[in-house]
């Protein structure tokens, strides 16, 4: 048996009366979306994951659509867990956001834990068009408390007008060779990024900043793209200290 | 092994090919600039993490499979007749650190030179050009293998190779470290270096049909972050 194919899908587009409406919110096997209370413009919705995914062999995926003027935060209710399989086969989870002028996404899902044993390969595309707005949160967490990280290799890839903006890819675990050494991830066990992309930043790029150079509580490093945008980049012992690394202010 | 397929049109720019060129190109002696970058090995050593030549070695395969592939891929890209523009753009994307992308086109800008003095192109003229400030070193020597009739696995393996030796010969001044162990080192990351010069130059081949995306853009978190720290030390040794 091959594992769980299912695409949840959702677009964002502006009710009319200053706010958002959600046109089309579909959930698909393990992956269920769920409207929440949001006050404002903006439209909040919860992917809750129904069963334990991803597992080795699944394929999953999550297509979310803002359009031109909509605002959409969109946060998961608990952190995914990468879990071995019955066959040993790598899963994948690919996340595509599309986000269109003068529209606002908060993508801030809860980390991503590779369990020891397991092999996911995830992918996140964003589509920014001219005027898009995007805050932006990963955090890969290194195996459960006390147990040896599983294989798992994330790409973000970020287009602003069809022109790349940032294009990162971490990997680690076994057979991913040097990220336990002192170039990629020494010895921390969580990894994060916060991205902002804002058109203000076009006028006025942030400075980079040394956030923290702590081992013990984590490092990390503000930095502006060569586009408009901001990028925290952090690693730390633990997930919560990677939380706390990556709530500093990049307002533009 | 994958082959070499020009794109149409550019058939005529793969002149005279010398092995030896590539010998002149990856010597340390090679008036490019390289020497003055420890590729993140001065911030590792001052943070306590690359200690003797076990530590450097493990920083060296990291940096290897990270951007060491990451600027190959780029290399062979470029080589393989890609548009350097666009892998220059494509390396901006793979370089959040501010203080990267400057050394980058530093380098590249001093490679330029060397280059255009060693094997005269008018590519390497346009690409000049079109970036004063320097394009990203690994698609400036893509481009100056491909003046010199060399293949894009060629441009893997020099870029592969420099980012392995940067900080190997740093970290001999950083610590004092024994040259031989040094070499010892680079002796035994040979293996690691054919396989990522080979992965770099399979995803230029797939870029050319399927696009850039197939580069590869493997990131090192602590790379980034040490480069940003080093830039604020007001004393150092290397410039990066």
């Amino acid at each position: 048996m091959t594992g769980v194919h299912a695409t949840a899908r959702l677009t964002a587009a502006p009710d009319g009366r200053g706010g958002t409406a959600l046109p089309l919110l579909t959930g698909d096997g393990p992956l269920a979306l769920r409207r929440t209370r949001s006050a404002g413009p903006e439209a909040h919705v919860t992917v809750v994951g129904a069963m334990s995914a991803p597992l080795g062999g699944d394929r999953l995926a999550i297509e979310a659509v803002v359009e031109p003027g909509a605002a959409l935060r969109i946060g998961t209710a608990a952190a995914t867990v990468s879990l071995p399989g019955r066959t040993g086969e790598q899963a994948r989870y690919d996340v595509r956001l599309t986000v269109g002028e003068d529209a606002v996404l908060h993508w801030l899902p809860e980390p991503l834990i590779a369990a020891e044993g397991s092999d996911l390969r995830m992918t996140t595309t964003v589509e920014l068009a001219p005027g898009a707005r995007l805050v932006l949160r990963e955090e890969q967490i290194l195996g459960r408390s006390g147990e040896h990280p599983g294989r798992l290799t994330t790409r973000l890839t970020v287009r602003l007008s069809g022109r790349p903006l940032l294009d990162q890819e971490l990997s680690f675990g076994p057979n991913a060779p040097g990220w336990a050494g002192p170039a990629v991830l020494h010895g921390h066990r969580a990894a994060g990024q916060l991205l902002v992309v804002d058109p203000e930043y076009a006028d006025k790029p942030i400075e980079p900043r040394v956030l923290s150079s702590d081992q013990a509580e984590g490092e990390a490093v503000l930095t502006p793209l060569a586009g408009p945008a901001a990028l925290i980049t952090a690693v730390a012992p633990d997930g919560l200290r990677l939380r706390r690394l990556l709530s500093a202010s990049v307002a533009p | 092994m994958p082959r070499w397929r020009p794109r149409p049109g550019h058939e005529q720019a793969a002149p005279r090919a010398s092995r030896a060129a590539l010998l002149v190109l990856a010597d340390g002696r090679f008036p490019a600039g390289g020497h003055a970058h420890s590729g993140g090995a001065e911030a590792a050593v001052k943070a306590g993490r690359i200690t003797g030549p076990g530590t450097l070695e493990a920083f060296c395969r990291g940096r290897l499979h990270t951007s060491g592939l990451v600027a190959a891929a780029l290399a062979a890209a470029a080589t393989a007749g890609l548009d350097p523009l666009l892998l220059d753009e494509a390396a901006d994307a793979r370089t959040p650190s501010p203080s990267l992308r400057t050394t980058a086109r530093k380098l590249g800008r001093q490679l330029t030179r060397a280059a255009r003095a060693a094997w005269p192109s008018p590519e390497l003229d346009a690409l000049a050009a079109a970036r004063p400030q320097g394009a990203h070193q690994p698609v400036v020597l893509g481009l100056t293998v491909r003046a010199a009739g060399l293949t894009p696995l060629d441009a893997a393996h020099a870029a592969a190779y420099e980012s392995v030796t940067g900080p190997a010969t740093a970290a001999v001044r950083l610590l004092s470290l024994d040259p031989f162990a040094v070499t010892a080192v680079l002796a035994r990351l040979t293996p690691d270096l054919d396989e990522v010069a080979a992965q770099a130059a399979e995803a230029a081949h797939r870029a050319l049909d399927e696009g850039m995306d197939v580069l590869p853009a493997a990131s090192a978190p602590l790379l980034d972050i040490y480069a940003e720290q080093h830039a604020t030390w007001p004393v150092r040794l290397f410039a990066s």
